[in-house]
């Protein structure tokens, strides 16, 4: 059983199909008492981290995903919910779970590619990603795959040991992070074809 | 290794109407396939970075139908795939994001209300709401300086917007992307509008996705480089089995324009 974070930070049933296509059975919760029981928990979002924190601390779900990660539940954060995990975001200065110590910061407003072409905001679309950490949730992926990415922020931890792989958008950003039973991924493993499935599928296998 | 940083992405788009496809599709033995769910399966096996729906029903009591094909469409392929054409309210919006596609694209909706942009963008987030943008070339005048105008109905109605004004104000308004048909070159399956997406990329921030013309693979290859598009949409090369997803990718990447080769 995968608990689905629910903070009104949409795209909670992208996840849930993918989860059920790969077998899983899905539970949906707002619920903090049901975050601290679970045996899997996926934290997904889409949106501002602002609104986001605001949600999370209105029905007390903040403390419950704090006390839930620090108790070893293995819990894979997606996009918003692995920007969330931090302990700040710019995006509306935002005060975040602080999960992984580190910040949450905007592409730069300029940037250009190889071909000296203004590079687009959002990062919208397909990327590849260098792991740098091998991880048991990454097991089988290969350099040539690629991930389907939405943001316009990304996280940067402290320390760099938290860091698990890279992709490159002008800069060179964190795009999975995470610790002990944490991982997290900048991009949608539910929008991103077989590779992401795997991945969807490593994790509800993974054992901390 | 070339090819760091994003992909180009290449977007089957499907017609339908009352919950079906509009042309019979011929694949493989000649078999036509009119359930765009199946249609949606294929090209996410065969290597579709994303799908678009244009959903052409006529009338508003049918619209169900295509909601129906959004929700099961989202039970089948793991791929972001957005849905135009009925789309006339933020109701709309949140009704076909609810039912499961990642985005929703408006565009004479918002040439007649353009809030629809900022309130579809801050209720769903911009990622959620693409600016179709349907353009015609003019004579260069007063209103329209860049010769590109903005039209609807089909190219039946022109509006007396300039076409790089209105990527512009949308983008301002909260728009995330922009999916940019040329009527000229619609159809006519001789290349898309070079001149006109590069125009329009080079105006916004936000991702441009070339739309119109698609004949063959030098055709995606001018709109992805020279056009700096970051997308190209393609039907009918596809739809009739000239030309496979596969092939055209392996086409760019040849030239080195970075594509996803693995799905």
């Amino acid at each position: 059983m995968v608990t689905i974070i629910d903070y009104e930070a949409g795209n909670l049933a992208s996840v849930a199909r993918a989860l059920v296509k790969i077998g899983q059975q899905v539970e949906i919760t707002g619920n903090p008492e049901n975050i601290v029981r679970s045996q899997r928990i996926v934290f997904p979002g889409v949106g501002a981290a602002g609104s986001a924190m605001a949600s999370l601390k209105k029905s007390g779900m903040d403390a419950a995903i704090v006390e839930a990660v620090r108790a070893g539940i293995p819990t894979l954060g997606i996009c918003l919910g692995t920007q969330v995990i931090m302990d700040r975001s710019s995006e509306n200065d935002a005060q975040c779970l602080g999960i992984i110590k580190g910040r949450v910061l905007p592409f730069p407003g300029s940037m250009t590619g190889d071909d000296g072409a203004r590079l687009k905001i959002p990062h919208m679309g397909w990327n590849r990603i260098s792991i740098l950490k091998s991880h048991p949730v990454f097991s089988g992926i290969e350099e040539d795959d690629q991930f389907y990415f939405v943001h316009s922020y990304y996280p940067e931890p402290d320390d760099s040991s938290s860091v698990i792989a890279v992709t490159e958008h002008g800069i060179s950003f964190a795009s999975v992070i995470g610790d002990n039973n944490l991982v997290a991924t900048q991009f949608h493993p539910e929008k991103s074809g077989r590779a992401g499935l795997r991945i969807l599928e490593n994790f509800c296998r993974w054992t901390v | 290794m070339g090819n760091r940083g994003l992909s180009k992405r290449i977007i089957p788009c499907l017609d339908v109407r009352d919950g079906r496809t509009t042309k019979g599709i011929k694949f493989r033995n000649n078999v036509d396939i009119g359930d765009p769910v199946e249609m949606a399966e294929i090209y996410y096996e065969a290597g579709a970075d994303e799908i678009v729906f244009y959903d052409i029903t006529a009338s508003h009591e049918k619209r169900g139908l295509m909601i129906d094909v959004v929700r099961r469409v989202a039970e089948t392929i793991f791929i972001p795939f957005s849905v135009g054409g009925g789309i006339r309210t933020v109701d709309d919006m949140r009704e076909t994001l609810l039912a499961g596609a990642e985005k929703v694209s408006v565009n004479s909706a918002a040439v007649k209300n353009p809030a629809i942009i900022s309130e579809g963008a801050k209720r769903f987030g911009s990622q959620c709401v693409v600016l179709g943008m349907d353009v015609k070339r003019v004579e260069k005048r007063k209103d329209v300086p860049s010769g590109f105008e903005i039209v609807i109905n089909g190219g039946r109605t022109y509006m007396g917007i300039d076409a790089i004004e209105w990527a512009k104000k949308a983008e301002d308004l909260g728009a995330g992307e922009i999916c940019l048909n040329s009527i000229d070159a619609d159809g006519v399956r001789k290349g898309y509008d070079i001149e006109l997406t590069r125009l329009v990329s080079e105006s916004v921030k936000i991702p441009v996705i070339a739309s119109g013309g698609a004949g063959e693979p030098v055709h995606l290859y001018d709109a992805l480089t020279r056009g700096k598009a970051d997308a190209a949409l393609i039907a009918s090369m596809v739809h009739y089995g000239s030309y496979t997803i596969g092939g055209i990718k392996e086409y760019l990447n040849a030239r080195g324009v970075p594509v996803r080769m693995r799905w």
